[in-house]
């Protein structure tokens, strides 16, 4: 398309190989959302504020928006998408739904996936701990309590 | 023998939203989601400055940009599109002028649109934004609402004044506001100009067909049929070739109720393209292009007689609202809602309030959450607590005295506001046990002790909720206050149901699911609820004025007993029994000793397919619809309290809420966990009023609080956790008794904090009468107080 | 909003990225971790035409200790520091100031050299190194320097750096023994950027500040250590609130502060005043 400079790239997107010629000024949650048609990560900024876009990149949640594509050549990305297919926020996905923890469920999927790299390394976290922990994510619509309650309960459900 | 699916059995439950399971898996659909075959994609050149004239433009060089497929200004729209004027009975004389889709010569706010590019990729079109030369000349910009009456600088250019529109609202006995005064307490309010920041911003995908000579929108927008409604008549086509489609939205807020230049062009460009146009406002432009709100200064008077009775009010408001009233439903409606809250949960005798609207160069304002409410509601509550403290009693003791009780409703009080079915005392004993058993006064004192700065607040509040026809109807704005249901019974048993509302993530699809259950006597699980699309759904008024529940829900309960009523005409035709001596449990039609007769699915697929087998003379109509209007009552009322507690740090003047308290009455309550977290929701969006929100601008008038480094929001570690209580008076008016609730929290928070803090600063001799209330200016007072 | 163009290029040794920084010159930005570039970028508010993506070299990050010194490679992740032994028990100031560098995303991939060559005035890192008397050390064609912190760090976005320099590690000298260290900040929410933050440490004789070494970010356009300040509290007793309140008092006298016109000069002061106090008595209270 037009004059946009490309590069070739390959790297793990949710467990399969993908190989494309991203343009190399295009953010990788651009690329993902309209490339790979990975639309469960958003974008509320795009200057890093609001965290929407989050994804993981080589085991680590990171600003979407803040990465170039080109940047994720040769790493393993993983979305909402993936992470939900292999199960592994389920626990989160499931006091969500049933804490009302969402409401228009724009900030959900990076909120999940911030909770869940959180929890890994906290797995008995008091609520200040979890206020901390998701303060880079903004909700507009729960006033973040109903978060807070829901990501408590699934570390204590993992617990047991 | 199965559980009576008589009314209640879901209706009342805290049941999760069927729609948050797809959302937390990445399932949503929002409007950058939606991709149509050969889009381009949009791009505007904005005005930088608040208030130039254009006087050349050179886009040659953009037009040559390879990917750039159009660079439109208002001359290449004219053909295809009007431009719109916000005209309302409700504010006769308002001055307004027309607002183009693109300005055409002169630019009166930072952030209007001028020229659209489209072309293959956002990016190409923001590289050729900036290929396009623009010669501006800066004129004078009327910025600041305390001075924009009184300069020179006009507006718009030509304009004799930068009144939008004055009215005067008195009511009762006048003399009352002196001679029966005892005290008088007055204050000078000045409310911070915000804005919603909903966290999926707005967009629009606009699909032109010339084959068909129609329009398909997508949006991300709280009223389909109104937006279809405009569209249709500001690009003269015929409303039925127009469709507008809501998927999921991110967050509405009211932002996304209004008509906005930019997504009108973005239709225009469309039909002149013969393709699918897509913007997607990013944030820089959406904070200087979404509505703003709440920009006021008010002074205002409270009279108080000498047995502590709150005697009347005497209110001099200016609103600022931008440079043109908001279309089509005016940013009066911010300035009157301001008012008429004043006052509202106490008995007064008297009231008069001047308002002015007054223009600004700054974007449109409009209505956001609560819409004047929190204003109202800041102003009263600050002059109670006022009162209260000169009269040297207890804040909720002088509340109780003066709020209005409950026998003596129905009671329209002098600023015009109905109230009835309120339940203030009620709900202020609630939540005096609840700030009792968390102990409250006792940390109060230990930590004054301590030597920290602590404060208690209290706001009460009386909404006016899920407005009437009289509102838009009697202003001649075309604003659907009706809402519609239909239902289908289908052959698997199955109620579908397609309803006029608006799913905004409020939950309302999963209440009305809820009132559908019972109303039909289906499971919840087989009840599904589509809208948003004016394709499918009937027309009705969307979501506002927290209408879903009260509107929206009766509206569901009624096509349900409609729908209940012809599944059992036919099921007593085919039982040879009567209709009176059935009803409908569970998805089965139970006879009147509660034995399962028939099942909805076997009568359906009779109906559908074997239609022969029904008696004479049955015709089974198992599709219903109603569209229910409330026929009295302009307004729902409700009421609550709310309270917060906050800490404010003596060394660098940061205040932090520490709890907050709501106890808050909305009737029936359809499902408490959705209502709860609503209101949790809104309170933060009032503490963000309180302590955080603004839009800066300096002093050219340019906006300086443009990204989100710099407008702060409420962030999940500076909140606190609320707890929330509810009475249910239900109201009386309609079958379910549902009231708006939606908004509640944003209504007083903002109130309860601000009072929070005074009562942290009292001791020091402090004031705070403006929001935000940022912590330097509690430093510079924190240091006056010492020097003094 | 979206980046205007540019041409990316991604060297896979330091030589090539010195050659392409010597070439490119003020035509090129460096990309890192990109946490500050990238939103700059999108912005429009750097159109660079040339990205040299540094990330591929070798050698650049890791944590290492050996003869006295901590050394960081510039490329290595906030992260990564936060999570380093090393770093938690022998420079134990820095591991406290990462928990206030911005939030969990942008530390997994913000590197410490680019937070030090962006020298925000803001920055916490760059207060610390102040602090601990870093050695900054440059890689360029002409060749390799190590300059100190205290003269690395000139002003608003402003350092030691030439345009075909790029940071290639931070030694930081262990500590001596006997010293007590803490960092502190105040923001407007979790996260901000800091109005004011402070960098401390003090060797104490039982509850009295021998020595102490101090210096704040968010206050002036470029951090440093506070030479009169720090005299000023020497033989000050940790606990004594009195005297050093009288010290934070005066803080006006030694500080050419930044002002804006959300945050004003006296404003800033008065919050640097507060954090001065406060770790100092968390230090005293941390030693009864």
């Amino acid at each position: 398309m037009s004059d946009e400079e490309t590069l070739a790239i390959r790297c793990i997107v949710n467990g399969e190989e993908v190989r494309a010629a991203v343009s190399v000024r295009k953010s990788l949650v651009d690329w993902l959302r309209h490339d790979l048609a990975l639309t469960g990560s958003h974008v509320g900024c795009e200057h890093g504020v609001c965290g929407a876009c989050g994804v993981v990149v080589d085991g680590r949640v990171v600003r979407g928006c803040l990465m170039l594509a080109v940047e994720a050549d040769g790493l393993a990305v993983e979305t909402i998408e993936g992470a939900t297919r292999t199960g592994r926020v389920l626990a989160l996905q499931r006091a969500f739904f049933e804490r009302a923890a969402l409401q228009c469920g724009f900030c959900t999927p990076a909120m999940i996936l911030q909770a869940a790299e959180f929890l890994e390394a906290n797995p008995n976290p008091d609520r200040k701990g979890v206020r901390e922990a998701i303060s880079g994510n903004y909700c507009r619509c729960t006033g973040y309590e109903a978060i807070v309650d829901a990501i408590v309960t699934a570390a204590r459900r993992h617990r047991v | 023998m199965s559980k009576p699916s008589a009314y209640g059995a879901v209706i009342g439950q805290p049941h999760p939203r069927f729609d948050s399971r797809r959302l937390v898996s990445g399932g949503g659909c929002y409007l950058d989601d939606v991709n149509l075959p050969r889009q381009l994609h949009a791009a505007f050149l904005r005005s930088p400055f608040p208030h130039a004239r254009i006087d050349s433009m050179d886009s040659a060089a953009a037009r040559e940009l390879p990917g750039v497929a159009a660079v439109l200004t208002w001359h290449d729209l004219a053909d295809v599109c009007s431009p719109f004027q916000c005209v309302t009975k409700a504010a006769p004389n308002l001055v307004s002028p027309p607002q183009y889709p693109l300005a055409p010569s002169e630019v009166t706010y930072q952030g209007e649109p001028v020229v659209l590019v489209v072309a293959a990729s956002r990016a190409v079109a923001e590289d050729a934004i900036e290929l396009i030369d623009v010669n501006w000349t800066e004129l004078p910009a009327v910025s600041r609402l305390e001075t924009a009456l009184e300069v020179d600088a006009r507006v718009h250019e030509g304009m004799s004044s930068n009144l939008a529109w004055r009215t005067e609202i008195t009511g009762g006995e006048l003399t009352a506001l002196s001679d029966a005064a005892a005290l008088a307490v007055e204050q000078t309010f000045s409310f911070g100009r915000h804005t919603g920041v909903t966290l999926e911003p707005r967009g629009i995908v606009a699909s032109w067909s010339n084959d068909t000579g129609g329009l398909l929108v997508h949006a991300s927008h709280q009223v389909p049929h109104q937006l279809q409604l405009h569209l249709a008549e500001l690009l003269s086509v015929p409303l039925a070739n127009v469709r507008v489609v809501c998927a999921d939205i991110g967050g509405g807020f009211g932002i996304k109720m209004h008509i906005y230049p930019d997504e009108i062009a973005v239709c225009a460009a469309s039909r002149i393209l013969g393709r699918p146009v897509k913007f997607v406002a990013d944030r820089i432009e959406g904070l200087v292009s979404d509505i703003h709100a709440r920009e006021a200064i008010t002074t205002a008077r409270m009279a108080v007689t000498a047995d502590g009775r709150i005697a009347g009010f005497d209110i001099s408001h200016r609103h600022g609202i931008g440079s043109y009233s908001v279309f089509p439903r005016s940013s009066t409606a911010e300035a009157l809602s301001s008012i008429r809250s004043i006052g509202a949960p106490y008995r007064f005798a008297a009231f008069r309030a001047q308002v002015d609207v007054v223009l600004q160069n700054k974007v449109m304002s409009g209505q956001y959450r609560a819409v004047g409410h929190p204003i109202g509601c800041m102003i009263t509550e600050h002059l109670v607590d006022k009162a209260a403290r000169a009269r040297g009693e207890d804040p909720l003791a002088f509340r109780r005295r003066n709020m209005v009780a409950a026998q003596d409703m129905p009671w329209t009080n002098p600023a015009g506001g109905r109230m009835f079915e309120l339940s203030h005392h009620a709900c202020i004993d609630k939540l005096e046990k609840l700030v009792i058993a968390d102990e409250v006064r006792s940390i109060l004192e230990n930590r004054r002790r301590r030597g920290e700065v602590v404060g208690l607040g209290f706001a009460a509040f009386v909404e006016f909720t899920a407005t009437g026809s009289e509102g838009y109807g009697r202003a001649d704005v075309p604003v659907a206050a009706v809402d519609t249901v239909t239902l289908t019974l289908g052959p698997q048993g199955e109620v579908r149901a397609s309803a006029s509302i608006s799913e905004l993530g409020q939950g309302i699809r999963q209440g009305l699911s809820q009132v559908i259950a019972d109303a039909v006597g289906v499971a919840l699980k087989d009840v599904t609820v589509v809208s948003g699309d004016t394709g499918i759904s009937p027309h009705g008024g969307g979501a506002w004025a927290s209408r879903g529940a009260a509107i929206g829900g009766e509206t569901a309960w009624r096509a349900g007993q409609l729908l209940k009523r012809e599944i059992l005409t036919v099921a007593a035709a085919m039982l040879q029994a009567s209709p009176t001596e059935l009803d409908v449990r569970n998805g089965v039609v139970c006879d009147a000793e509660g034995r399962e007769r028939i099942s909805l699915c076997e009568i359906a697929r009779t109906a559908l397919f074997k239609g022969h087998e029904l008696p004479d003379g049955i015709n089974a109509q198992l599709t219903v619809s109603h569209q229910y209007r409330r026929d009295r009552d302009p307004f729902i009322p409700t009421n609550g309290i709310q309270a917060s507690l906050v800490e404010i740090d003596r060394g660098t003047g940061l205040v932090t809420p520490l709890k907050h308290w709501v106890v808050e009455d909305c009737g029936r309550v359809i499902n408490p966990l959705l209502v709860d977290e609503q209101i949790r929701g809104g309170v933060v969006q009032g503490i963000g009023e309180a302590l955080l929100e603004v839009c800066r601008y300096d002093s050219a008038g340019q906006m300086v609080s443009g990204s989100l480094a710099d407008y702060l929001v409420p962030m999940a570690a500076e909140m606190p956790d609320i707890v929330i209580d509810h009475v249910q008076t239900p109201y009386s008016g309609s079958t379910l008794g549902a009231k708006g609730a939606g908004e509640a929290g944003t209504c007083a928070a903002a109130a309860a904090v601000l009072n929070a803090i005074n009562d942290a600063l009292a001791p020091c001799g402090i004031e705070i009468a403006s929001t935000p209330v940022n912590p330097v200016n509690i430093m510079s007072a924190l240091r006056g107080a010492r020097a003094r | 909003m979206k980046p205007a163009k540019f041409t990316y290029l991604r060297p896979s040794s330091l030589s090539e990225a010195l050659e392409l920084l010597h070439r490119h010159g003020e035509d090129a930005s460096l990309l890192a971790g990109g946490q500050s570039l990238m939103p700059m970028l999108n912005l429009r508010f750097a159109r660079p035409a040339v990205l040299i993506d540094i990330k591929r070299i070798p050698g650049l990050s890791g944590i290492a200790i050996g003869d006295g010194v901590v050394s960081i490679g510039a490329l290595t992740r906030h992260f990564e520091v936060a999570g380093s032994p090393i770093i938690r028990d022998r420079l134990p100031l820095v591991h406290e100031a990462l928990r206030h560098v911005a939030h969990a995303a942008i530390r997994n991939r913000g590197t410490f050299g680019g937070s030090l060559a962006l020298a925000d005035p803001a920055a916490e890192l760059p207060a610390c190194c102040v602090c601990l008397d870093a050695a900054i050390s440059t890689a360029s064609l002409s060749g390799f320097r190590s300059v100190p912190a205290s003269k690395f760090f000139r002003g608003v976005y402003d350092t030691a750096l030439a345009h075909d320099e790029l940071i290639s590690r931070i030694e930081i000298p262990l500590p001596p023994d006997g010293w007590t260290w803490s960092f502190d900040e105040v923001s407007r929410r979790h996260g901000d950027f800091a109005v004011a933050g402070i960098a401390l440490g003090v060797r104490l004789a039982g509850d009295v500040i021998m020595e102490s070494r101090v210096a704040f970010c968010g206050l002036e356009a470029a951090p440093r250590r506070l030479a009169p300040l720090e005299e000023r509290l020497r033989g000050v007793r940790v606990g004594d609130r009195i005297a050093i309140g009288e010290i934070a008092t005066r803080l006006a006298d030694h500080v050419h502060p930044l002002a804006s016109e959300e945050y004003p000069a006296f404003y800033r002061i008065e919050v640097a005043s507060a954090l001065l106090q406060r770790v100092l008595a968390r230090t005293s209270e941390a030693i009864q």
